[in-house]
Order: structure tokens, then C-alpha cells, then sequence
């Protein structure tokens, strides 16, 4: 061959593909591990490991499911909606089925009371709230640029805001003197440190409703946060995936609603991410949005949105069903209060064994404070104690440490992933093991050697699950005679 | 301080070419038959909607998968929670399937090693940032989709390399060409990292033949990169030469993972579902790879774009019927061949010749000889002509980075057999009117290989040509 030979001595693959700054290799991880080596089931496993970490909303299918079959249209499948099947098969219109961000924009502001509206064409499609958010980061900061981020946060942002846009995260740490309320003191304070370290503060992105908190944003502190960035002329991003999981008073404030309540805002800088996964039970079907007050982002963002189109199926099935007031407005109210009647279940059965948590009013989960059962007030201590809940108690929770959380001690434990007979076990196993922890009579534990797990290790395919959510249940739809692993 | 990101807005996502204008117009004043038969006819659409019919019988008989059910029992719960980026097992293993069946079984892909993605442009984005960063340049012939300097280059921040192809020889890949390529790349500081081909090739028709894979493959094996092979068209070859994947080529070169480990790690297939079946609303895309290291990261990345769960059942459901497969892939195939063949001898009649096409949906037609000067300029005022008097919307050559004023990419499946029809009569008009010379003097000839127009062309080429900007 007539080619020079060059050797190469540089990587074969890009930095990204070969770094970690996809986050999966944390500890964090390592709890599925045992999940997945023992899952609980109630009748087959009842000694197996309880999931507790999966941030899933599984209460109110049964809501949908009617609504689907009461409707065959909706589908493109069925003999009743596939006259739709070309046109919709064909759609890739990356400014979305008008039915479906019709029906969307309808959503966001039911959710929302109906105090605010939401305009169609400012909702950008993407991949999930995983995609909504990288997307969103590729709009508005480049590589070294830096957004704050109140902690504990959700662990996947590291992955999502950062690993292939090349921005960085700066924790703005809330705690518990305040029950995690975020300051306008924490802010300033991160703000200042990041600019002495010269780093470009591009903006500030909250979770409203708060993951892992369970808390929505009081009306001030939002207020504040939206003075700060207008301020700092920096961006707000507000990620309000949760928005319809409040299930008690005091009721939910989005930024979109007190945009009229401050003087002379810059709607430049305001952003609002959402999605269907935790509020409709809904993360197969992949449905993102990003929503700009930005006229630029709106347009550059949909350009991006190419990378992450919703399926045009799905997105024909939920613009029916959005679009229908009568079910939207059912399903709100009902979702909420089977999500407020076992946030109470779970609540009340902890308070018994003096266990408390954060007072939240929203969300999938709890903010569960177990300081007081710590051998000792640092991380090493929580993670010690971790290993306890998942071997000897089989549950499977998240330690705070790995939503960044300053405190050691606190742990996210989720609700609503299960049915009420497992929630009745998972308080039962909790009673025992605080039981024994506080029984002065109890011989001293010998003190636990901490395990060197190794972050090396790359899951095999049969076992990896996807970071912070996956598609276990307690009833494993993967068994061999689940009906999705073959095709005929 | 700058308030949105550099990438926002530049303009490297390629968007305001002038392939995405003519969608503007046509937009403006689209053609119905019964609305606005005088409305711009949309040929510049590379959508296969010949065989929805085939899709929706299966349908009918299949009336469980719509109703979320699977043997008659409820699955709507598991699919609404599935967000496994592993992908849906029965969708991955119906999907390899699919895929070997199309190569006529001569390559068979493992589902461990695809990775999903939602479409091929999610694909091709996600296997650029497993393999390349900035300061990187992938190399592609000319002509290529227009749309892979946004997939490609606008987040990535990878660059573009262009191989240039031309008519001399039916803009194969050759040795000089991939020597001039790497000759720019060394000029422009940037480090090559791979070869990007399309096969069957968008928008010229052709599948690559077996010397060009050859040549292809010794290529990147000497300089130790990667080839990324988009067969996203593969499943439309209607005649031969038939389609050689270029896993075939390493399989009959005995290149196998044990005792070539190395050049498997650097060769990777993008698939898609949008071409092949029509689908292009489900968003179904995939990577393959042998490199366990780009398949885990893939994976990983492909979080940011997952296949809906629904669509993967349906899919799965779809393609896991064999009989209905092999039905479709043959019938679909001599439909586009049968379009193909309409639009050739209507152009021909016209006195306008396509470059001799096996495969895609569209044909790569020459009209040099319309054009006042061989300019690209010239080549603007032309396809200016076709859209607003003649009303098509064809795509012209420089879209695709072409080297050669004069070729323009025309559309036959997204559109029906009587509009088609009534395209080709308006082009008809339109040639005999402006250029009767032209169109008589076209006439008689038969489309070969060797013409002598292209080498009457090819005299002119010792003038400069005009660098197309871009």
C-alpha cells in the first residue's frame, strides 16, 4: 500500500469515553449490587433485599391503563388508531406533534393549578430529563464554565451536566440548621469563592420539588434565587420534574409563577426542565422537555433536540391523553393523594421506632435522618452504618454522601416504587434492626472493617442496572418467562 | 460576559445550508393534489414511504401489541417503568436479526454488542464522542448528508475532513483521495481519528464496492483509526451489485477477534430504522461495536437518547415475526426499484442522466449540462430555477459538499407513483423550454460508465474552481 505508516501514541478513544465523569462508578452503585444478587419478593424471596433507592412512581398505573384501553385510538397499533400509523410513523418534525406539546404546555399548567400558561411553542423535546438537562447545559455554558448547584442534589447531574459539555458543578451546601432551605448567604458565598478561583459562573440550576429532600421551594427563597441570578446576570435553570408529587400544604411555587412578582426580571435567564417519568410513572417512555423564556434557546435548543426526539408513537398516545381535562385533572388529584396517604404510611411507621425525617411535602421519598444511629458523626460512620441497612436489614436506600450532602448521616429512602404489603416489611425490618441498635443491653458491635469496594469493577451485563433508576420492581420482569425477553 | 454557550450560537450545526432552505419554500407552498396541484413538489426528502401498507396489515393481525399486551396479558407497568439502557432484550435480539437478514445472513451481529440510541443521528453523535474530541477530524468522501456537520461536529467539537470524490469515476473512493485527505487534515493542525463512510452511500445511490472496503479497511489499519460504516440504507439495495457490509470483508478476511482483536476494536456500524422501514417518527437507532470500551461508554451515553419502551416492544413484536420480515424486506425492495427505474427513464426522456444507482431512495442526478457556467453560482441559479418555477425541491450537489457544480439529489419514495410522475413532466417542460438544445442532444444517449460529456467537464477542470463555502 502506497500509505505512510504513522505511529500514534495517542488514545485510541476520546477523554470522555475513557474517563469516569459519567459518575457510575461510585460507591453509590455498589447498593443495586446486592439488590440484584438478592431481590426481594414477597413470596419467592422474602428475605431478599427491599429497593429503596429507585426514585420511581409506581402507585397510580392502574389510572392510565384504564384510560389507555378506554381509548384504542390513541394508539397507532390498534385497529382504531392505525389509519394514524403513516402520518405519525413518518413525523419527525423536531418541533413535536402539535397535539403532543398542545397537550404538554396543557399539563405543565395544570399541574400548576392552571396559575400559569405555558406556551407550546417554547416546549423542546428531549431524551428524558437526562437529555432536557445536557441539552440545556449545551445551550448556555461552555467547557470550564461552572453552574451552581444547591446539595444534596441528585447524583446523576454529574453525569448530566457535565460529562460530555465539559462544565463543572459548584456545590452550594445547604444543611440541617435550616432544614436544607437554600440562603441567599450560601449563594453569594459560592458565587464569590467560584470568582476568586476564576471560574465563569454560568448559572444556578435548583430541583423544585427537591430531590432528595422532598421539599418544594418556599415563595421567598424562590424569590431570592431569582433576584440572585438577575443579579449576577446568570442563568436559572429550574428542574421541575417533580412538580406533581405535592401531595401537602404548603403548595407548590414555580418560577414561572412568580416571574410577575419581581421587578424588571431579565426572562433571558429563566429555564424550566420537566418530563413525565416521576409525575406520570412514566421513565420507558422517555419524554424531556425543555421550556425557555429564551427566544434564542428555544431556537438553537430544538436544533439539539434532534439527539433526543420523542417517539413520535409516544408522543401521538400522550397528546390524547394530556389533552383530555377530565383524565388530566382525575389523575392529578388522585396520584396526589395516594402519593400524601403513603408518604403518611411510611412517615408514621418510622416516628414508632423514633426514626425521623425531613418534614417534606412532596416527592418520591424521604429524607431520612439517621444520625443518632451513626458509631460515629462522619462518613465513614454513614457508610458503616449503609452496610448495615443493606446486609443485615435488606434494604437497599441512598446514603446522602453521594447526593454531596455536607452532613453525614442522612439517607433518601423512596416510597413509592412498591406495593403497601412491602412498605408493611421494609417498617417491620426497620423496627428490628433499631430495636437492636438502641438496646443498651445489646453486646457492642464489633467495628465494622470497611469494605474496599472495588470502583473498578465493571458490571457484567447481566447484572449492571442503569445508574439511580432501573427497571426492577420487586416483581422481575427480566425472569426468563418474562414475555419481554423473547420475541416470539 | 457572552450569555449562551458558543455552541449555541455559532452556526456549525449546519442548519442554515441551502438544503434545509429549499424545505423552507417548500413549507411556504407545499403541493396537495387537490389543494395546490400548483404547489412546490417535496423531492428532497429521503423518506422510504412505499411500504406502510405492509406495516399496517401486520397490524391488523397483530392486535395485542397495541393494546400493551403480550399473549394476552397486561405488560403496560413493565414498559412504563423500562428505562434500562441496555435496551429491551427482545428488541435487541429481533433487531441483530434484522440486521444479519439484510446482509442475506452472511454476517450474523451479537445484541450484546448493539448499543440504542434514538435514531442514527443520536448514533453517529454518540460514536463521535466515544472515538474523537476537539483538535480530532474524521475523514468523509464527498458527497456526504449534509446534516453530518451538526452530528458530527457542532457539539463534539470534531472536525471534518472531506475525501473528495468525483465523476471521473463514478465518485468512488480511491487512494489519492484518501492521501489528499490526510494532506488537509496535517495542513489544518488536526489529528485523524477515523474514516466516516455511508453504505449504500447518501446521496449518491451506490453501495461501496468490494475494492473500495478493501482499500478502506488496509487504510485504517495502517494508520491505526477507526472506520465508522452508516448502513442506515442497507436494507434498500434493490439490484446489484449487492450489498457487502464492511463486516463481511473483515470476516472473509479471516480478521477474527481472537487473532485480529485490534482492527476489531476500531470498526463500527451505524444502524437505523428510519430508512429500511419507513420509521423515522420512532426514533430507532443503534451502534455495533466489538470494542467493549466504546459499547460501555456508548451505552452509558446513550442515557441522553433511549429508544422509547413502547416503540421497542412494538418494534420488538415487529421484527421478531420472521415471516412478515421476509416479506417486507423483498417486497419494499422491488417497489424502490421499480420508483427507481420510473424516475431514471423520465429524467432520461428529459435529456438529464443519474449517476447508476443500486440503492437509497433517491437518485444523484446530473445536470451539468443545464448550467450557464460550471460554477457553483451557476449551479444556484439552476436549482433557484427548479424550485420556484419548476417547483421541486431537489437538493443541490454543493449541500453535500460536492466538488462538482451540477448534480443535484432527487427524492422517488417519499412521494406517490402520480406525483412522481407529474415531477418528471414538469421537468420535462422546464428543459425543453430553457435548454432544447440540451434536452435533444441528450436525447440518444445511454447512461455508461465512461461519457464524454463528464471528460468534456473534466477539460474545464483546469480552470479553479470556486471553493464552496461553508
Amino acid at each position: 500500500m502506497g500509505f505512510t505508516s504513522e505511529i500514534h501514541d495517542y488514545q485510541l478513544l476520546s477523554k470522555i469515553a475513557t474517563n469516569d465523569k459519567h459518575g457510575e462508578n461510585s460507591p453509590y452503585f455498589d447498593g443495586w449490587k446486592a439488590y440484584d444478587r438478592d431481590p426481594f419478593h414477597p413470596t419467592k424471596n422474602p428475605d431478599g433485599v427491599i429497593q429503596m433507592g429507585l426514585a420511581e412512581n409506581q402507585l397510580s398505573f392502574d389510572l392510565i391503563e384504564d384510560w389507555i384501553m378506554e381509548n384504542p385510538k390513541a394508539s397507532i397499533c390498534t385497529p382504531e388508531g392505525v389509519n394514524q400509523f403513516k402520518h405519525i410513523a413518518n413525523f419527525q418534525d423536531y418541533h413535536g406533534l402539535p397535539e403532543f406539546t398542545k397537550g404538554v404546555a396543557n399539563f405543565m399548567s395544570k399541574v400548576r393549578g392552571g396559575r400559569v400558561k405555558f406556551d407550546p411553542d417554547r416546549i423542546l423535546m428531549s431524551g428524558g430529563a437526562t437529555g432536557a438537562n445536557e441539552l440545556i447545559m449545551f445551550c448556555l455554558a461552555d467547557p470550564g464554565d461552572a453552574f451552581l448547584v444547591p446539595s444534596p442534589y441528585y447524583p446523576a447531574f454529574v453525569r448530566d451536566l457535565c460529562w460530555r459539555t465539559g462544565i463543572q458543578i459548584i456545590p452550594v451546601h445547604c444543611d440541617s440548621s435550616n432544614n436544607f432551605k437554600i440562603t441567599r448567604e450560601a449563594l453569594e458565598e459560592a458565587y464569590q469563592k467560584a470568582q476568586e478561583d476564576n471560574i465563569n459562573v454560568k448559572g444556578l440550576i435548583i430541583t423544585n420539588p427537591s430531590n432528595p429532600l422532598g421539599t418544594t421551594l418556599d415563595r421567598e427563597t424562590l424569590k431570592s434565587a431569582v433576584s440572585f441570578i438577575n443579579e449576577k446576570n446568570i442563568h436559572l435553570v429550574c428542574d421541575e420534574i417533580y412538580a406533581a408529587t405535592v401531595f401537602n400544604s404548603p403548595g407548590y411555587v414555580s418560577v414561572s409563577e412568580i416571574l410577575q412578582d419581581i421587578e424588571s426580571i431579565n426572562l433571558d435567564l429563566i429555564h424550566v426542565i420537566y418530563s413525565l417519568s416521576k409525575d406520570m410513572g412514566l421513565p420507558g417512555f422517555r419524554v424531556g422537555i425543555v421550556y425557555s423564556y429564551n427566544e434564542e434557546v428555544v431556537h438553537c435548543g430544538r436544533k439539539m433536540s434532534s439527539f433526543g426526539l420523542v417517539s413520535s408513537q409516544t408522543q401521538h398516545l400522550l397528546g390524547a391523553m394530556l389533552n383530555d381535562d377530565e383524565f388530566v385533572d382525575g389523575f392529578l388529584k388522585e396520584s396526589s393523594r395516594r402519593l400524601g396517604k403513603r408518604h403518611s404510611v411510611f412517615t408514621k411507621g418510622l416516628e414508632k421506632e423514633g426514626i425521623s425525617c425531613l418534614p417534606s411535602n412532596a416527592g418520591l421519598f424521604v429524607w431520612m435522618n439517621l444520625r443518632k444511629l451513626l458509631k460515629e458523626q462522619t462518613f465513614e460512620g454513614e457508610m458503616m452504618l449503609w452496610r448495615d441497612i443493606i446486609n443485615e436489614v435488606k434494604l437497599n436506600v441512598s446514603p446522602g454522601s453521594s447526593f454531596d450532602c455536607k452532613e453525614p448521616g442522612w439517607f433518601r429512602v423512596c416510597f413509592a416504587n412498591m406495593d403497601d404489603e412491602t412498605v408493611e416489611v421494609a417498617l417491620r425490618r426497620i423496627r428490628a434492626f433499631v430495636g437492636k441498635e438502641t438496646t443498651p443491653s445489646s453486646s457492642p458491635k464489633k467495628p465494622v472493617k470497611l469494605k474496599r469496594w472495588n470502583s473498578n469493577l465493571r458490571l457484567s451485563l447481566s447484572s449492571s442496572r442503569r445508574f439511580d433508576e432501573t427497571v426492577l420492581s420487586p416483581h422481575n420482569m427480566m425472569s426468563p418467562h418474562s414475555p419481554l425477553v423473547q420475541a416470539t | 460576559m457572552k450569555l449562551l454557550s458558543t455552541k449555541a450560537t455559532c452556526n456549525s450545526h449546519g442548519q442554515d445550508s441551502s438544503y434545509f432552505l429549499g424545505w423552507q419554500e417548500y413549507e411556504k407552498n407545499p403541493y396537495d393534489q387537490v389543494m395546490n396541484p400548483e404547489g412546490i413538489i417535496q423531492m428532497g426528502l429521503a423518506e422510504n414511504q412505499l411500504s406502510f401498507d405492509l406495516l399496517e396489515s401486520w397490524l391488523d393481525k397483530n392486535p395485542d401489541v397495541g393494546g400493551f399486551k403480550s399473549a394476552g396479558k397486561s405488560i403496560f407497568r413493565e414498559l412504563a417503568l423500562f428505562q434500562d439502557y441496555h435496551g429491551l432484550p427482545a428488541f435487541k435480539n429481533a433487531l441483530v436479526d434484522f440486521m444479519a437478514e439484510i446482509r442475506g445472513n452472511t454476517v450474523t451481529f451479537d445484541p450484546d454488542h448493539i448499543v440504542l440510541t434514538a435514531g442514527s443521528t443520536s448514533a453517529n453523535e454518540t460514536l463521535i464522542f466515544c472515538l474523537a474530541e476537539q483538535g480530532d477530524a474524521f475523514l468523509i468522501p464527498t458527497p456526504y448528508y449534509p446534516a453530518f456537520d451538526r452530528d458530527l461536529k457542532w457539539r463534539t467539537g470534531v472536525e471534518i475532513v472531506p475525501i473528495p470524490c468525483n465523476s471521473s469515476n463514478n465518485f468512488q473512493i480511491t487512494e489519492s483521495a484518501l492521501q489528499q485527505a490526510c494532506e488537509e487534515a496535517k495542513k489544518r493542525n488536526l489529528r485523524v481519528k477515523g474514516v466516516l463512510v455511508t453504505n449504500p452511500s447518501n446521496p449518491l445511490g451506490t453501495t461501496l464496492s468490494r475494492d473500495e472496503l478493501n482499500l478502506l479497511i488496509d487504510f485504517i489499519n495502517e494508520k491505526n483509526i477507526h472506520l465508522i460504516s452508516d448502513e442506515i440504507y442497507s436494507g434498500t439495495v434493490f439490484s446489484s451489485p449487492y450489498f457487502i457490509s464492511v463486516m463481511e470483508i473483515l470476516k472473509q478476511r479471516n480478521y477474527h477477534k481472537d487473532s485480529h482483536p485490534d482492527v476489531w476494536d476500531r470498526v463500527h456500524v451505524v444502524y437505523s430504522l428510519s430508512k429500511d422501514l419507513g420509521l423515522p417518527g420512532f426514533r430507532v437507532g443503534a451502534i455495533y461495536s466489538e470494542n467493549d470500551t466504546v459499547t460501555a461508554a456508548a451505552t452509558k451515553m446513550s442515557s441522553f437518547g433511549l429508544i422509547s419502551s413502547q416503540t421497542q416492544y412494538l418494534l420488538s413484536a415487529l421484527l421478531g415475526d420472521k415471516k412478515f420480515t421476509k416479506k417486507y424486506i423483498s417486497k419494499n425492495k422491488k417497489r424502490l426499484k421499480r420508483r427507481q427505474s420510473l424516475l431514471v427513464s423520465g429524467l432520461q426522456k428529459a435529456g438529464i442522466n443519474c449517476l447508476q444507482s443500486n440503492a437509497g431512495l433517491f437518485c444523484w442526478v446530473d445536470m451539468r449540462h443545464l448550467l450557464q457556467t460550471d460554477t457553483f453560482e451557476a449551479e444556484m441559479e439552476l436549482w433557484k430555477k427548479i424550485v420556484y418555477e419548476v417547483r421541486l425541491n431537489i437538493s443541490p450537489g454543493s449541500s453535500f459538499h460536492c466538488s462538482e457544480p451540477g448534480w443535484f439529489r432527487v427524492c422517488f419514495a417519499n412521494l406517490s407513483q402520480d406525483t412522481l410522475n407529474l415531477a418528471i413532466k414538469r421537468l420535462r417542460s422546464f428543459v425543453a423550454e430553457s435548454f432544447p438544445a440540451a434536452a435533444h442532444h441528450h436525447q440518444s444517449r445511454e447512461s455508461s460508465k465512461t461519457r464524454s460529456l463528464s471528460k468534456w467537464v473534466f477539460g474545464l477542470s483546469s480552470r479553479v474552481r470556486e471553493q464552496e463555502e461553508r
